[in-house]
């Protein structure tokens, strides 16, 4: 599947389209199907949220996965500092990025 | 298309049009000529003298080269009028300023009052230049 | 240490404005992205993996205790508690707001600093010997010096869009500590027969994608014409340097080109002509600078006793303590580099703690080295054990420095936008599988350097041991590099080979030891035997197959 993401304008966060919003969490996420480019150019133009992209994920048991490895960490949070992360009270979490 | 030009001069802007740097060694009666980023400024510094325009152009504002070209034509004595033209924006005025400009043709309008307002960015500065305000380093040990 | 006069504050108080302006310009929609991206990267900001990220320039490595506070107070305030000293002196915050972005430099500047150049294709924050004025082998402190660099280099109207980024790094002692002839322009106070001091230019060296040691341009400049020959030597760059190619756009490249003779000749022309021009700050304003840097009031009567009854003291004195010019005073060394930790990270309290300690111990110094540690740089002998016993509270004695377990990293996939492979998970696990200090000692100085990606900003051409990350089809992949080395022997390290994953790394440095400690003669450190008998025995048993019975 394809799938967007961006960061928000003022705070820096890493975002997903979730097809109404946005929202911190990569399960959140939705197909962008044929008018990612309509909804990136759409919502660039709100000045909410910046470095938008079409970017490849998979629909796994577990929940959304996007395909490389450099957005896995953005959507989790940096692997040595997992207290910072998404998942601050699972140990193993980094293990999902790899 | 008709480009608005901010200008900083008191004399009468030149009506001739700007010729290459190589159209300009061959014309001797050529008064404006346009100097393009890879062009080398120091061509044009026997001709400064009938020499009433020069226009640097910057076809991308991250490419600098116009900057050093406009400082040499000045430190060579040049006083006419020297023109930043193209992907000139707001925030380079000041800079731009520095190293000479007294014009400046910008792709997309810049208002008066913008560039007044960029001009005042820096209330002091560290380098002496082409432009007459003293370092800070002339303040502090003034002669 | 420097301090701003009316004329510096009204310089980054006047970038504060400037930048508050921008910020509520694109907030409001005034300003689009593409306009704004490079106004911020002017002021160290960047959009990393996970937030914006704020740069903040520390020139030279010097900070006052009061200024070390503030970076302390800044990561509790505006980031998570902590912060990242860099391997260009400077310290990163991970977590920015972009709204609060103005009100950090305002911060900043209330304690006389500032980001501004920390980013973008202009000169970057000059990078200096982080035991300038301190040690024992200094020919003349280069910090007067550097803040010459730093006024002049800040908003240089000419040279705001060079071809590429451009960074200086100046040195006043034989021994080089600022891996000076890796920079764009390394300086080298010298003196000459007649027992006058020159600056020795070294030009066109670098790291990233095509790493280059700096041949030597200027021989002997006169002190008080340094900045006209760095006019001369950006103008010719700025004018000539390549902008077709991103990846060629360093001075290295065009030094490289048209030749070191040929770029001399330029530079030299251009100089006759900026000498002319009278640009120079006169030697008045050399002096007020030197004023600020001053010897501090050392106790001349300082006693050179030291009770190293205490095993563990006395193993961090030997690791971490450096010989001082002054007797009774010692450098001291505090390696950000614990067992397991990441390399360069610092907590807001660990902050607060080393400013703390700089005011009652150092005369209110403090410096950031390029390996990613804080130096006291003058510490009262008879103060080093109660100094040691705070620091060692703190998780702030590892005995390590320039060990093994010293290890450079930059900031790697876990937070940069442009890796390609993670640092620091095999900086930790590398410094785990070395954790026994005893064993790092046995393997002596050897500097390991990591880099997640070509940029090089952990240094990897420079280390003994250096690790590039790279992307392997999706994969993080690890080549390793041997033999390189900064100072004086400058050299630049050789890939072994094919590359390995995270655990094979690991694995590979450590055979790539186990060598070493084989083969070494008396008195040789990892890159001196290296030197001698090549890679070949490196290569041998790094990539051995594993056989049966093991």
């Amino acid at each position: 599947m394809k799938i967007i993401t961006g960061s928000d304008l003022r705070t820096g966060d890493v975002i997903w389209w979730t097809g109404e919003g946005w929202s911190r969490h990569v399960n959140d996420a939705v197909e962008a199907g044929e008018h990612a480019e309509a909804i990136i150019a759409r919502e660039n133009a709100k000045q909410i949220v910046t470095d938008t992209q079409v970017i490849e994920a998979t629909r796994t048991d577990d929940g959304v996965r996007p395909a490389h490895i450099k957005d896995r960490i953005r959507a989790l949070g940096p692997t040595v500092r997992l207290d910072l992360s998404l998942k601050p009270a699972d140990t193993d979490a980094g293990t999902w990025v790899i | 298309m008709v480009e608005q030009t901010l200008r900083f001069r008191d004399d009468e802007p030149v009506g001739d049009p700007a010729v290459t740097v190589d159209a300009f060694a061959d014309q001797s009666n050529a008064t404006a000529v346009r100097i393009e980023p890879g062009d080398d400024a120091r061509a044009l510094l026997p001709h400064l003298d009938r020499l009433a325009l020069v226009e640097v152009n910057f076809p991308a504002y991250t490419d600098g080269r116009g900057y050093s070209a406009a400082r040499i034509l000045r430190e060579h004595g040049y006083a006419g009028e020297l023109r930043a033209v193209g992907d000139v924006l707001l925030d380079q005025l000041s800079h731009m300023r520095r190293c000479g400009f007294d014009s400046f043709a910008p792709n997309q309008a810049i208002s008066a009052q913008a560039a007044e307002k960029a001009f005042a960015t820096w209330p002091e500065v560290y380098q002496k230049t082409v432009d007459g305000r003293p370092a800070i380093w002339a303040k502090r040990h003034p002669a | 240490m420097y301090q701003y006069d009316q004329y510096d504050q009204a310089m980054v108080d006047a970038r504060v404005a400037e930048f508050r302006d921008q910020v509520e310009r694109r907030l409001a929609g005034d300003i689009s992205e593409d306009q704004f991206k490079p106004l911020r990267l002017k002021n160290g900001l960047y959009l990393q993996l996970h937030a914006y990220m704020l740069r903040v320039a520390i020139p030279y490595g010097t900070l006052s205790s009061r200024q070390m506070r503030m970076l302390g107070d800044i990561a509790d305030k505006y980031d998570r508690g902590y912060g990242h000293f860099t391997t260009r002196q400077n310290i990163q915050y991970n977590w920015i707001k972009l709204q609060d972005a103005p009100d950090i430099l305002a911060d900043l500047a209330s304690v006389e600093m500032h980001a501004i150049q920390t980013s973008g294709n202009c000169i970057r924050n000059t990078t200096s010997d982080q035991f300038a004025g301190a040690a024992a082998d200094e020919l003349v402190d280069p910090r007067p010096y550097a803040e010459l660099l730093r006024q002049w280099s800040t908003f240089h109207p000419e040279f705001d869009y060079l071809p590429r980024k451009f960074k200086i790094a100046i040195i006043g002692s034989e021994t080089d500590r600022a891996a000076m002839k890796l920079h764009d322009i390394g300086i080298q106070l010298v003196q000459n027969d007649a027992g006058e001091i020159g600056c020795k230019f070294y030009v066109g060296g670098g790291m990233g994608r095509t790493p280059m040691i700096a041949p030597v341009i200027g021989d002997f400049v006169p002190p008080l014409q340094m900045i006209s020959y760095l006019e001369a030597c950006l103008r010719v760059y700025n004018r000539y340097g390549r902008r077709d190619n991103k990846y060629k756009a360093r001075i290295k490249i065009l030094v490289h080109e048209i030749g070191a003779d040929e770029y001399r000749r330029q530079v030299e022309e251009e100089f006759k002509h900026i000498l002319t021009l009278g640009l120079e700050p006169p030697a008045a304003e050399l002096e007020r600078i030197k004023g600020f840097f001053e010897q501090p009031g050392f106790d001349a009567n300082a006693s050179d006793e030291l009770d190293l009854s205490d095993p563990d003291f006395a193993l961090w004195v030997d690791q971490n303590v450096h010989a001082h010019k002054q007797p009774g005073y010692a450098i001291v060394n505090i390696s950000l580099k614990p067992v397991g930790g990441i390399p360069g990270d610092a907590t807001a309290d660990q902050i607060r703690l080393m400013a703390d300690l700089a005011l009652e111990h150092s005369f209110d110094e403090l410096r950031v080295t390029h390996a990613q540690n804080i130096v006291l740089p003058h510490v009262k002998k008879a103060d080093l054990y109660g100094l040691w016993q705070k620091l060692d509270e703190a998780g702030l004695a590892s005995a390590n420095l320039d060990l093994i377990g010293d290890i450079i990293a930059c900031p790697g996939l876990d937070y940069c936008a442009l890796a390609n492979a993670r640092s620091i998970p095999v900086a930790q696990k590398i410094s785990e599988r070395f954790a026994d200090l005893g064993r790092q000692r046995e393997l002596g100085e050897l500097k390991l350097k990591i880099s997640g990606c070509i940029n090089a900003c952990g240094h990897h051409h420079a280390g003994h041991i250096g690790i590039l990350g790279v992307d392997r089809k999706g994969v993080e992949n690890y080549q390793l590099l041997l033999g390189g080395c900064e100072g004086a022997d400058t050299s630049l390290g050789t890939i072994t080979g094919p590359g390995f994953n995270e655990d094979g790394i690991v694995d590979a440095v450590e055979k790539a030891t186990d060598v070493y400690l084989a083969k070494r003669a008396e008195g040789e450190r990892f890159v001196d035997t290296f030197r001698r008998i090549g890679m070949a025995p490196f290569k041998e048993a790094i990539y051995a197959k594993e056989t049966a019975n093991g």
